[in-house]
Formats: structure tokens, sequence, C-alpha cells
């Protein structure tokens, strides 16, 4: 037992430098998939407050910015307005909320990593919970995964465990949108059935498949599809909508039946 | 309290809030991010502790992980360039004596020999960081690309601050 001491003790260095690797690998390695990022829960009062001194200063040089994308946003919902259709309209059907909309700020973001992630500021007390989706004014923009009692921290679209499942806008056919992680304005289109033709420009949206967020939100744009014979399901590349590099002002979303729906799926795993 | 440890301190925080506050929000090309935290680890006595070193490295990279969210990450690309730091202070400056708490800065070491030591301990730590980072040996090619890009603006970033900062010494 001694010696095994004295030999620690003759290499502590290395020993040290040993056991610190681990600690942090393992720290790591908890911290990566998307599951145990949800238990883990790192967002923090303490560093998100520091990061508010520091977006007050910088949203105000964005001010004008900010104020146009708010412009364009209000300019398309009030064309959605029940007001802005025609009364002899009959088929106009309210439903009822299944959405709700909360705004919030980004105060801290970044698009550089190959594990990207968005703070805002609005927590527990606002009424954000773990799994809620997250869209800018343009598009989708990821989903909540640590809260805190003022702070959340949303996973980002661009995240490299971040698959989203989506639609083809012109045709319905359901397909799933992730990350290229080159560049913060590009993603990838996978599992497009072979037999479907895409055109550049065409729109993606959210399948309203998940849980999370309503059918029918802009992903992104198509840019070129990939060629390829012999599989059965291919790629394409694809522009978000959403400029993740200019990130200001974010809406969460919450689904209201959540719960219920939630319930219904594991009632029937159960059995 | 003693000037060493006074002046070290100061100089983590400001270069755990420099690295946070503007260099975390700079994107160079798209996915170049200078790193120049290191710098405090660069600047730390040559003849410390090397175990004290390690920790010192550890909390550092966790400092900059907390901020980041990246738990583990930063750290475990620290620790690494701490362990790495008493051999390549051996093998550049064999013939450099370091008196008491003299640490291996641009006026003992030269800009030459500053620029070697810099560039080989920001290289080691860039590429366990970035390796760490993708956790795959997928697309290597862009993995090594990024490290090598990344690892020479942090080098010149680096450079540039301890060349404004550092008194001439004439």
């Amino acid at each position: 037992m001694r010696s095994l001491f004295a030999f620690l003790f003759k290499y502590q260095f290395f020993v040290l430098f040993v056991i610190l690797e681990i600690i942090s690998i393992l720290l790591l390695v908890n911290s990566y998939s998307y599951h145990k990022s949800l238990a883990f829960n790192t967002a923090s009062d303490i560093s998100g407050s520091f990061y508010s001194v520091s977006s007050n200063v910088s949203d105000y040089f964005a001010l004008k910015e900010g104020n146009e994308q708010l412009i364009d946003e209000n300019t398309r919902l009030h064309n959605q307005n029940e007001a802005s259709f025609l009364v002899t309209d009959t088929q106009f059907v309210f439903r009822d909320t299944l959405y709700r909309y909360l705004p919030a700020r980004v105060v801290s973001n970044s698009v550089t990593k190959r594990s990207n992630f968005i703070l805002i500021n609005k927590g527990t007390l606002h009424g954000i919970q773990k799994e809620m989706g997250v869209v800018s004014t343009s598009g989708l923009a990821g989903i909540v995964i640590g809260v805190s009692k003022h702070y959340a921290y949303v996973m980002s679209m661009l995240h490299q465990n971040t698959r989203i499942s989506a639609r083809i806008k012109k045709n319905g056919q359901l397909v799933n949108v992730m990350w290229n992680d080159r560049s913060y304005r590009n993603g990838e289109i996978i599992d497009i059935p072979s037999h479907i033709q895409l055109e550049k420009g065409d729109t993606i949206i959210t399948s309203g498949n998940s849980l999370i967020f309503p059918a029918g939100i802009s992903i992104g744009t198509v840019i070129k599809q990939e060629l390829n014979e012999n599989k059965s399901l291919g790629k394409a590349s694809l522009r978000f909508s959403t400029d993740f590099n200019k990130l200001q002002s974010v809406y969460v979303i919450e689904n209201i039946m959540k719960q219920e729906q939630q319930e219904l799926i594991e009632e029937q795993l159960d059995e | 309290m003693n000037s060493v440890l006074f002046k070290n301190i100061i100089r983590f925080v400001l270069l755990i809030l420099v690295q946070v506050f503007v260099f975390n929000n700079m994107n160079l090309g798209g996915y170049i991010n200078p790193f120049v935290y290191v710098l405090f680890i660069l600047l730390l006595p040559a003849n410390m502790n090397k175990s004290i070193l390690l920790i010192l490295a550890f909390l550092t990279g966790l400092t900059i992980d907390y901020f980041g969210n990246t738990l583990g990450l930063h750290a475990a690309a620290t620790v690494l360039l701490a362990f790495a730091r008493p051999g390549v202070i051996n093998m550049f400056f064999q013939n450099i004596e370091f008196v008491g708490d003299e640490e291996p800065g641009l006026n003992k070491i030269g800009l030459n020999g500053f620029l070697r030591y810099t560039f080989v301990l920001v290289l080691i730590h860039h590429s366990m960081l970035f390796i760490l980072e993708v956790f795959s040996l997928n697309d290597f090619l862009f993995t090594l690309y990024r490290i090598l890009l990344s690892s020479l603006t942090s080098t010149v970033v680096i450079m540039i601050i301890i060349l404004l900062f550092s008194k001439r010494a004439k």
C-alpha cells in the first residue's frame, strides 16, 4: 500500500493529468446527447445575467434591423387575419387554440461550433418548459433543453443532434431536416423519397408530426437536390429561413394539448 | 499580497472576459473562432509546481465551458496544454534559465521564441478541442482544416495582444 502511494506521489503530475482528463471527458459525454442534456440542466441565472449585460449593449446597435423584421412579420400576420379575408367566405372556421406563442430575447447565441446553443431571457417564471419549440421571426430556430428561473437554454437548429420532422410544402411529402455543420446558413434535407423531384426554391415546412412544433412553420428553401440513382432515399441542401447569426427576438411555442397527446401515446406504448 | 499572484488574477479575469464577450462572438469565415484565454496558462511562471499548473488549467477550461455550455470540452483541451507545457519549455528554451517566478514572456524568450512556444501549445490545445468537439473521425480532413486555421488565427491574435501589452524593454 505504501509503495502504491509512493508511486502515485512520484508520478503525481501524470496521475493528476489523467484524472483531470477523465473528469473533463465524463462531463463532456454527459452533456453530449440530446436526452442527457435535457436531464442535465446547464442554464443558469449567473451566466445568464452576465450575458444580459452584453446583449443589452449589442441589441441597441441592431434596433433598426430588429424593427424591420418585426414589421415584416406583422405584415404577414395581418394578411392571415380574419379581417383580411372576404366576408362571403363561409368556409372560414375558428379552431380552438392549440399553440401559444411567448416572445423572448436572445441573450447569447453561437453559430461557429458544431453544437450550438441559444440562451433566451424567459424561464420557468414565464412558463417555459423543456422541449418547447423556438421560432424566429422568419422560421424555425430550435428546441428548449434547459430552463432556470429567468432563462432558458435552446438547442439550436445548428446542432449536430438536431433533427426536425419536415414536409415539402408543394406535395406534402415527409422528410427530415438537419444541419450540415459547415455553414450557419445551410442545412440538409434527408430521407427524400427517390421519386420526388425538388426544384431550387421549394419551401420546406415543419410537419406538425412532433409534439413540439405546429405544422407549417418555414424551415428553409431548397438549394440543390443531390442525384443518386441507387438509393431509395435521397438528400438535398437547403438554406435556412432563419439567419442564425443575427437572431435577436424569438418566440417560444407552447403546445397546450401536449400533455394529453403524450399521455395517449404512453398509454398505447404500455399496452 | 504577492505581486505575481495579483498580476495573474487580473490577467485571468481580463482574458476570460475578453474571450467570452469578444472572441466567442467572433466568427471568421463561418467557423474560425480564436481562443485567446490560453494565454493565461502560457504566461504562468515557468518554474511553478506542475500539479498546480494542471489544476489551474482545469479551472480555466471549466470557466470557459461554463459560459459556452460546452461542459468539459475546454477543460480537457486546456489540461492537455498544461500537461505539454513543461516539456515544450524544456525543449525550446534549454539554454534559458528561469529564476524564481519568472514567466516565459516576450522579454525573456524573445519574439521568435514566444511565437514558436505559442504556436506549438495552441496547436496541441486546438487539436484536442476540435477533435473532442466532433467526437468522431468522420470528415477528418475538415476537422484538420479547422484545427490549422483556428490555431493560426489564435496565435496571431495572441501575438497581437502580447505585443500591445508588453513593456518595451530596450
